[in-house]
């Protein structure tokens, strides 16, 4: 059971700082409303009312989405990296640089081809 | 850190945790490296390089990788050890042994040639759309095919595919081969929707292709988790050593449900990608739809591929369970080679009447498949390579024929009417293929079709062959009736509009018309190399000499 200990711990620390910080934001913030502040939390995109022609939005969107995914996966694939870093050597580090630089390559095309500019 | 738990259950081995990096001969996976580093170096020539370049540098650049990448793979015969049949690399993830050599050699060659065909623009025109964002029939693209846009990302595109098409016969496990068929399928959704010309149809290609291929990949995926569950293992060789010994001891033996479903998914997958009936409907809309020249690739390289991983997988994987597996595969191979030969002879497209046709192929060699042994593996490369050339050839000659000066190509079999008045070097060519897929003798057809229905014989699948060699004469009536057509019919209006042939599409027509007439009257060179030296005595169901590694 001692075994479980920091993660009761850990959850409750992360329980207490969520009710603190809600109490401690509707005490000490300032409450001055607009529309966009009152509107539901969405990424980016007008939620409603969905546009016009049955809701296209720009490809923008799917570009910066695709980005994302680049480098997500990049994370997923250094975390283990990481935990086992000195047991997978010179051989772990060369490989993972490989990695790193294949995926930037990828970015490197998105950014030269213009997917990262935003008019 | 505190330790969880050493309570794992004792059956299943602890992983083995060691400090060497893993061996990997890097002279043995050279042919695939070269052509990835290509792929990359591709991808970096479209973000840098000047606009006015990239085509010539991305041609060179593919050309040369996938040359050089064949030389490397032509050398590996001569690294591999003489004595034994083959290599596992890599943690025992990739098998390289002479059928996997062969058929990467394969592979490339075709690729080659195919990209020949990719290459050829006339007066700036390519196979390709000018902008495959823009919204068929819009003001915006008319600007882009005026601006003379153009898409070299198709070069990276297929040259990762390329890559994946290596990888696919040579993976020695399961996993790999999932990659394998990932990194050569995803860039092939891609081409097909690229077409520069009926453009909707080849989006509507592509998405077909792509959800289908991914339903499909979805059935491979559930297959290797039963295969897993019942074997306790990935990899080919501790596959069909577990199916020798009752399964994994987790089940005392009683799991052989799980095995035959997993064979059967794995199978459906597999299956797929070379398009046996009943998993065949998206290749005639696919090979209709998608740009000349990536068809020309898919029926070609992308099928010698499939076949080399399905051989793989039913020969190594699955070959201690064959007696179990092939009563499936004799239902599918009678399937695909009696109702896709009927369909094939309603068709009036003449794209779509080559995808089925090439169903048919893919039923003759799965006879090959079904005899599971060394002649039957070499009948089957000998098919496969010779089919590819020829089908090349064939796609070549369609680039070539339109309907009416710079109109799209003529896909109605009427508008082919009088083609031999007109070009008659060009309708002998094609008449020449389609021979060598009736399989007429002095055409490569023949051989590759007496290779893999001897082997079927030999061992005990005569009712297929009979089959086969009845389908035969079916597709011959419609191979014939094209040549009727060509040479003997008065032609519609003006007949159809040749256009000149490039050096690139002719060349490819050209090594077409080589390969299919040297390999039907000179075979015997390719058919030695291809079978395991020493040649075994008599074929067993599963020969332990059929020259792939284990």
């Amino acid at each position: 059971m001692e075994l479980y200990a920091p993660i009761f711990v850990l959850g409750g620390i992360g329980a207490v700082f969520v009710v603190v910080s809600m109490i401690v934001g509707s005490i000490a913030g300032p409450k001055r409303y607009n529309r966009a502040k009152l509107q539901a939390y969405e990424c980016g995109i007008e939620p409603t009312p969905q546009p016009a022609g049955g809701g296209r939005f720009t490809i923008k969107y799917y570009l910066t989405a695709m980005l994302f995914i680049v480098f997500d996966i990049e994370i997923i694939f250094l975390y283990p990296w990481a935990v086992h870093f000195d047991a997978l050597g010179l051989f772990g580090l060369i490989a993972m640089i490989l990695f790193l630089v294949n995926v930037s390559i990828a970015y490197a095309y998105e950014w030269r081809r213009g997917g990262l500019e935003w008019n | 850190m505190i330790p969880l738990t050493d309570s794992a259950p004792a059956v299943l081995a602890s992983p083995v945790i060691t400090e060497q990096p893993p061996a990997i001969d890097y002279g043995l996976l050279s042919p695939m490296l070269v052509v990835f580093a290509a792929g990359v170096i591709a991808v970096l020539i479209e973000a840098f390089a000047p606009k006015a370049q990239r085509r010539s540098l991305q041609l060179g650049l593919a050309l040369a990788s996938v040359l050089g990448a064949f030389v490397l793979t032509v050398l590996q015969v001569g690294a591999l050890p003489a004595d034994e049949a083959g290599v596992t690399t890599a943690l025992g993830s990739v098998a390289i042994d002479r059928p996997t050599l062969f058929l990467q050699g394969t592979i490339l060659v075709l690729a080659f040639i195919s990209l020949l065909l990719i290459a050829e623009q006339r007066s700036g025109e390519s196979a390709f759309a000018a902008q495959a964002a823009t919204v068929p029939g819009s003001e915006e693209e008319r600007s882009h095919v005026l601006a003379g846009s153009q898409h070299t990302e198709v070069y990276p595109l297929v040259l990762f595919a390329v890559l994946g098409m290596q990888l696919f016969p040579a993976s020695n496990d399961f996993l790999t081969m999932f990659i394998a068929l990932e990194v050569m399928s995803l860039p092939l959704y891609l081409l097909c929707g690229l077409a520069r010309r009926r453009r909707l149809f080849s989006q509507e290609a592509a998405v077909k292709y792509f959800l289908l291929g991914a339903f499909s990949s979805a059935f491979f995926l559930f297959g290797i988790a039963l295969v897993y569950g019942y074997a306790g293992s990935v990899n080919f060789a501790d596959i069909n050593e577990a199916i020798g010994e009752g399964g994994s001891p987790l089940f005392a033996g009683t799991a052989e449900p799980l095995l035959l479903v997993g064979i059967a998914m794995i199978g459906v997958g597999l299956l797929f990608k070379i398009g046996a009936v009943p998993f065949h409907n998206w290749k005639p809309d696919v090979y209709q739809g998608a740009p000349t020249p990536i068809t020309a690739l898919m029926a070609s390289a992308v099928l010698v591929a499939a076949f080399g991983a399905l051989l793989r997988v039913f020969l190594m994987a699955f070959g201690a369970s064959v007696e179990q597996w092939r009563p499936m595969l004799w239902v599918v191979a009678i399937l695909t080679m009696v109702l896709a030969a009927v369909i094939a002879v309603t068709q009036r497209d003449i794209k779509r009447l080559l995808a089925y046709s090439s169903v048919v192929h893919a039923g003759f060699v799965l006879t090959a498949v079904i005899a599971a042994s060394p002649e039957g593996l070499a009948g089957a490369m000998f098919y496969l390579a010779a089919y590819g050339f020829t089908t090349i050839g064939a796609f070549a000659v369609i680039t070539l024929v339109r309907t009416h000066e710079n109109g799209p190509e003529a896909a109605d079999l009427a508008q082919w009417a009088g083609l031999g008045r007109t070009s008659p070097l060009l309708a002998g060519s094609l008449a020449l293929f389609l021979l060598a897929f009736a399989g007429i003798p002095l055409t490569s057809g023949f051989i590759g079709k007496f290779a893999v229905f001897q082997a079927a014989v030999a061992a005990g699948a005569t009712p297929l062959v009979v089959v086969g060699v009845l389908s035969s004469a079916v597709t011959a009536f419609f191979y014939v009736r094209i040549i009727v057509l060509m040479f003997f019919s008065e032609p519609e209006g003006s007949g159809p509009a040749v256009i000149r042939a490039g050096a690139l599409t002719g060349s490819v027509i050209g090594i077409g018309v080589a390969a299919t007439l040297l390999l039907g009257v000179y075979p015997t060179p390719v058919l030695d190399t291809m079978l395991p030296q020493p040649v075994g005595e008599e074929a067993e169901p599963t020969a332990a000499d059929d020259g792939f590694t284990r």
